[in-house]
C-alpha cells in the first residue's frame, strides 16, 4: 500500500538495484535527482547570502551595528521555518499525489522548495507561506498532471498567489525587512526608482552584492552568479535562456535609455540586473525545463522576451515595481506556443524536401 | 571520389573488453533461427522436430508474405522448436551434423541475370530476410523498388565489431554481392565507410557503389543517420539496407550456389576473459564462445550490442541481424547515496557527474538503471546525441499519445528504435525510448496497411 513511499525513501539513500528490462541495456550515471541536486546546491550561496541580509538590513534599520554571526544567526531563524513550512506541506502534498498515482515521489519538489522561500519577503506569515506552497503544487502541477506537465513555474505560482491575495505582505514599503524600525524606510530599489527617487538608489555595488532590501535571496547578485556558474558549469540550466534572457533586459534598458521620457527610463540599462528579482528569476526561474519553450531555438527567444517584458513593465507598470515574476509566468503561457511555430517549420521544411 | 559528412553530434561510449582483432574457429554444433528477430512476421512452420534439414532448406514461412521464406543456416537434424508465452514460436533448435550439405541453388553471374531472376534466388535460397527497408525496419518487400540501398561498413556502437576484419580478403564475394543488389534498385548503392580510420579495401575498392566516409562520434555508424545524411526518406519513399556480412552470403550464393552464411562474431564484454572473434554461422550457439571464456560474477549475455541488443541466455543463440555479443555485469545491487557522490566507475553524458573529465577512460558498466523512472522534465539533452533534423522529443511525446499525423509530420519515416538508443541511455528519466518508438512503428505499419 505504501510502495511508493517506501520507494521515494529507498531511492533517497539508495540508488536503488533496478536493472534495465528493455532496450538499451546500459544507462547513464547521471538521474533525475543528480540533475536536481545539482540546482539545490546552486541555490545555497543566495539562500546563506538571504540568511545573512535579513539580519543585516534587521539591524541596520533599528541603526544597530551587530557582528557577523548575530547576524546571520538572526536571519536564520526567520528563514528556516519558512523553509521548513514550505517542505513540509509541499513534500506532503506530493507524497499523497504520488501515492494515488503509483509513482515514486518526483524530484522537483526539492528544487521548488527551495525556490519558493527565496522569492517571499522574510516576515511573511507562516501559513500564507503553507497555503501559497499548497496552491502551487496542487493548482499549479498536480491539476496538471504532475511534475513535467506543469505549464506554469510552481514556486512563481505560490509567489503570484501571494502577491495577488495578500498584497498587503507581498508589496509596499514595509515588508521587505524583517522587523523594521518605523522609521526607517524599507523601499526596495525597484520602489524606490518607480516613484521617481531615482537619487535614493543605492551604488550599484551594494545592489550587485545584495546589501539591499528585498526577497529573502533576490538580493545578491553575486550569489546568483555563483549559481549560474554551477548551472552553466553541469549544463543543467540553459545557456541559452539565461543569455537571452540577460540581452532582453539590456536591450529593453538601452532602449529605454535612448528614450529618455523620465528619470526611470534614464538609469543605466545594467542596473535592472542588479535590482530587484531580474537575476534570481533569469538563473532559477526562467530556466526551469519544464515550463520554459523546449526548443533550442524558442530558448533564444524566450529567454529574450522575459527579459525585454520585465524591464517593461517595471518602468511602465504603475502598480508593480517588479515585472520578473509576471514576464516569467506569461512566458511560461506563450512558451508551448513558441515551440509550435518552430516545430511547425522543421514539419513545413520536411513536406517541401518529399515534393522536390 | 567519396563524399565526406562529418557528424557532429552524439557520444561514445567506451567498453572495456572490445574484441581482440583475432579468430578463433572452435567447432559449434548448435543453431538457433529465432522468429522474434523478424519484426512483423508470423511464422508458419514447414518442418517438425526430427527432420532433417540441408544449409537452404526452408524452416518456417511468413504467414502475411508468404514468399518469404526463413531457410537453415546449417545441415542436421531439426530438434526443438522452442515456444514461449502464448505459445509464440521462439526458437527453431537445429543440431548439425558438421558436414555442411547444401541445398544447391547453381551459380550464376549475376551481372547475367534479370531483376525478378535474382529476387528469386535471394527469396528461394533464404537469404531475402538480410535485406531490410526503412521506414519500420521490417524485410524489404519483394515487389517494391527502393530509391537507394545503404550499407553501412562500419559499426560506432560501444565494443563496436570491426567489419573491416570481417570482409578481409573476400573482395571478390563482396562485388558479387553488391552486383546482384544493383540490380534490385535503379538508385545508387551507398557503402558508407569509416572517415576515422582506413577502411578495407575489399569497401574502398568496390565498383557499382557510391562511398560515402561518415566521421564524427556514434551515432555515426548507424544506417538511420546515414540515410537521414544523404538520401533521407519522405512519405512514402522505401529505402533497402543491408550489412557487409550479409552481402558475403549474397555473394556467395551467386558465386558458390549455396546458402553459406559463414562470419564472424565478436564476442565482447568486460566480463570475457579473452575478447575475440569466432568464425561460424548465422544463428550460432553462444555456448561454445563463452566455454571457460567469461567472469564468475553475476552477467548478461546480449546478442547485439549494448545499446541495442537483445537480452539471451548463457546458451542462447546469436540473432539473425547481429554480428557480436557482449557480456556485461548485471546491476542488481543497491548503492549507498549512489546519486549523491557520483562513482568513478559510472559513465555519464552530463556534466553533473565527472566522468567528461576522463574522456579516454574506458569503462565496466552495468545493467544498472542508475535511477528511478521520471516524467519528462529535462529538455534539448537528446538534441545533442541524436544528428538529424528531427526533434526527438516532440516525436516521442507525438508517439506516446498516439497521435499519428503528428508522427508522421515529424518525421518517423525516418527512424527507427536504434536511432534513439542514445536519447535513451542518456534519459535522466530513465524512458524507455526503443520500445516507445517501436510502439509508434508499428501502430503506423497496421495504419498505413
Amino acid at each position: 500500500m505504501f510502495r511508493s513511499t517506501f520507494d521515494s525513501i529507498e531511492t533517497l539513500f539508495f540508488v536503488p538495484d533496478h536493472v534495465t528490462t528493455k532496450g538499451s541495456h546500459i544507462r547513464d550515471g547521471v538521474d533525475m535527482k543528480r540533475t536536481m541536486i545539482i540546482v539545490f546546491i546552486a541555490l545555497i550561496p543566495a539562500l546563506l547570502f538571504g540568511m545573512w541580509n535579513v539580519g543585516f538590513q534587521h539591524f541596520r534599520s533599528l541603526g544597530e551595528s551587530v557582528s557577523f554571526w548575530p547576524t546571520f544567526w538572526y536571519g536564520f531563524l526567520k528563514v528556516l521555518p519558512i523553509l521548513i513550512v514550505t517542505y513540509v506541506v509541499g513534500l506532503g502534498i506530493e507524497i499523497i499525489f504520488a501515492q494515488k498515482r503509483g509513482h515514486e515521489v518526483n524530484e522537483g519538489f526539492f528544487v521548488s522548495g527551495m525556490l519558493i522561500p527565496l522569492v517571499l519577503p522574510p516576515d511573511i506569515p507562516l501559513w500564507m507561506v503553507a497555503v501559497a506552497t499548497a496552491f502551487a503544487v496542487i493548482i499549479g502541477k498536480e491539476v496538471f498532471g504532475g511534475t513535467g506537465m506543469n505549464i506554469l513555474n510552481p514556486a512563481l505560482t505560490a509567489r503570484a498567489f501571494l502577491f495577488f491575495a495578500y498584497p498587503g505582505s507581498m508589496s509596499g514599503d514595509k515588508v521587505w525587512i524583517s522587523a523594521k524600525a518605523d522609521a526607517f524606510s524599507g523601499a526596495t530599489p525597484l520602489g524606490d526608482a518607480l516613484v521617481g527617487h531615482i537619487d535614493k538608489l543605492p551604488n550599484p555595488m551594494d545592489m550587485f552584492v545584495g546589501i539591499i532590501p528585498g526577497s529573502i535571496g533576490e538580493t545578491s547578485t553575486i550569489a546568483i552568479l555563483i549559481g549560474a556558474f554551477i548551472l552553466l558549469l553541469t549544463g543543467v540550466g540553459s545557456w541559452r535562456i539565461l543569455f537571452s534572457t540577460i540581452a532582453g533586459g539590456l536591450f529593453m534598458g538601452l532602449l529605454f535609455n535612448l528614450w529618455g521620457f523620465n528619470d526611470y527610463m534614464n538609469i543605466p540599462a545594467y542596473y535592472h540586473l542588479i535590482m530587484g528579482g531580474f537575476a534570481f528569476g533569469a538563473v532559477f526561474m526562467a530556466t526551469d525545463p519544464v515550463t520554459a519553450t523546449q526548443t533550442n531555438k524558442g530558448k533564444y527567444i524566450y529567454g529574450f522576451l522575459i527579459g525585454l517584458l520585465a524591464v517593461l513593465i517595471r518602468v511602465f507598470n504603475p502598480a508593480y515595481p517588479e515585472g520578473m515574476m509576471l514576464a516569467i509566468l506569461l512566458m511560461n503561457v506563450f512558451a508551448p506556443l513558441i515551440d509550435h511555430y518552430i516545430v511547425e517549420a522543421n514539419i513545413k521544411k520536411r513536406l517541401k524536401r518529399a515534393k522536390a | 571520389m567519396p563524399k565526406m559528412i562529418k557528424i557532429n553530434k552524439g557520444l561514445d561510449i567506451k567498453l572495456l573488453g572490445s574484441a581482440e582483432k583475432t579468430v578463433a574457429e572452435v567447432e559449434i554444433r548448435n543453431y538457433a533461427v529465432k522468429p522474434t528477430d523478424f519484426i512483423g512476421v508470423f511464422p508458419k512452420m514447414l518442418v517438425k522436430e526430427g527432420d532433417s534439414v540441408k544449409a537452404g532448406s526452408p524452416l518456417f514461412f511468413d504467414k502475411y508474405r508468404d514468399n518469404i521464406q526463413f531457410t537453415s543456416p546449417v545441415s542436421g537434424v531439426v530438434t526443438e522448436l522452442k515456444r514461449g508465452a502464448k505459445r509464440v514460436l521462439l526458437e527453431i533448435k537445429i543440431e548439425s551434423d558438421g558436414k555442411f550439405e547444401a541445398v544447391d541453388f547453381g551459380k550464376a553471374k549475376p551481372n547475367d541475370l534479370q531483376r525478378d531472376e535474382i529476387i528469386e534466388k535471394l527469396l528461394k535460397s533464404g537469404a531475402w530476410p538480410f535485406i531490410r527497408q526503412r521506414p519500420y525496419s521490417v524485410i524489404a518487400n519483394p515487389s517494391d523498388e527502393p530509391k537507394s540501398i545503404f550499407i553501412p561498413a562500419f559499426d560506432s556502437n560501444p565494443l563496436a565489431p570491426d567489419y573491416d576484419l570481417m570482409v578481409h580478403g573476400q573482395g571478390e564475394t563482396f562485388q558479387a554481392g553488391i552486383d546482384a543488389l544493383a540490380k534490385l534498385t535503379k538508385g545508387k548503392i551507398h557503402l558508407n565507410v569509416n572517415g576515422k580510420a582506413a577502411p578495407s579495401k575489399v569497401f574502398t575498392n568496390s565498383k557499382n557503389v557510391q562511398v560515402n566516409e561518415f566521421s564524427g562520434p556514434h551515432p555515426a555508424g548507424n544506417v538511420g543517420t546515414q540515410i537521414a545524411h544523404i538520401d533521407p526518406i519522405n512519405k512514402g519513399d522505401i529505402v533497402w539496407y543491408l550489412y557487409p556480412q550479409d552481402v558475403l552470403t549474397i555473394g556467395r550464393l551467386f558465386l558458390e550456389g549455396n546458402y553459406n552464411t559463414s562470419r564472424l562474431i565478436a564476442f565482447a564484454g568486460s566480463e570475457v576473459l579473452s575478447p575475440k572473434y569466432f568464425k561460424t554461422r548465422l544463428g550460432a550457439s553462444i555456448k561454445q564462445m563463452a566455454h571457460k571464456n567469461v567472469s564468475d560474477v553475476k552477467k548478461r549475455f546480449i546478442s547485439g550490442n549494448v545499446l541495442t541488443g537483445t537480452q539471451i541466455e548463457a546458451e542462447g543463440y546469436v540473432g539473425s541481424y547481429h554480428s557480436m555479443v557482449s557480456v556485461i555485469p548485471e546491476g542488481n545491487q543497491h548503492e549507498f547515496l549512489g546519486w549523491l557522490i557520483p562513482s568513478p566507475k559510472k559513465h555519464s553524458f552530463y556534466r553533473s557527474a565527472f566522468s567528461w573529465l576522463t574522456p579516454n577512460k574506458k569503462y565496466k558498466l552495468n545493467t544498472n538503471l542508475n535511477g528511478g523512472r521520471r516524467a519528462f522534465v529535462m529538455t534539448g539533452q537528446f538534441e545533442k546525441v541524436f544528428p538529424m533534423d528531427i526533434f526527438p522529443m516532440q516525436l516521442i511525446k507525438a508517439i506516446m499519445v498516439e497521435d499519428i499525423d503528428a508522427m508522421e509530420n515529424l518525421g518517423i519515416y525516418e527512424v527507427d528504435e536504434e536511432d534513439f538508443a542514445l536519447c535513451e541511455y542518456i534519459s535522466t528519466s530513465k524512458i524507455e525510448i526503443q520500445s516507445v518508438v517501436r510502439k509508434g512503428l508499428d501502430l503506423i505499419r497496421k495504419e498505413m496497411s
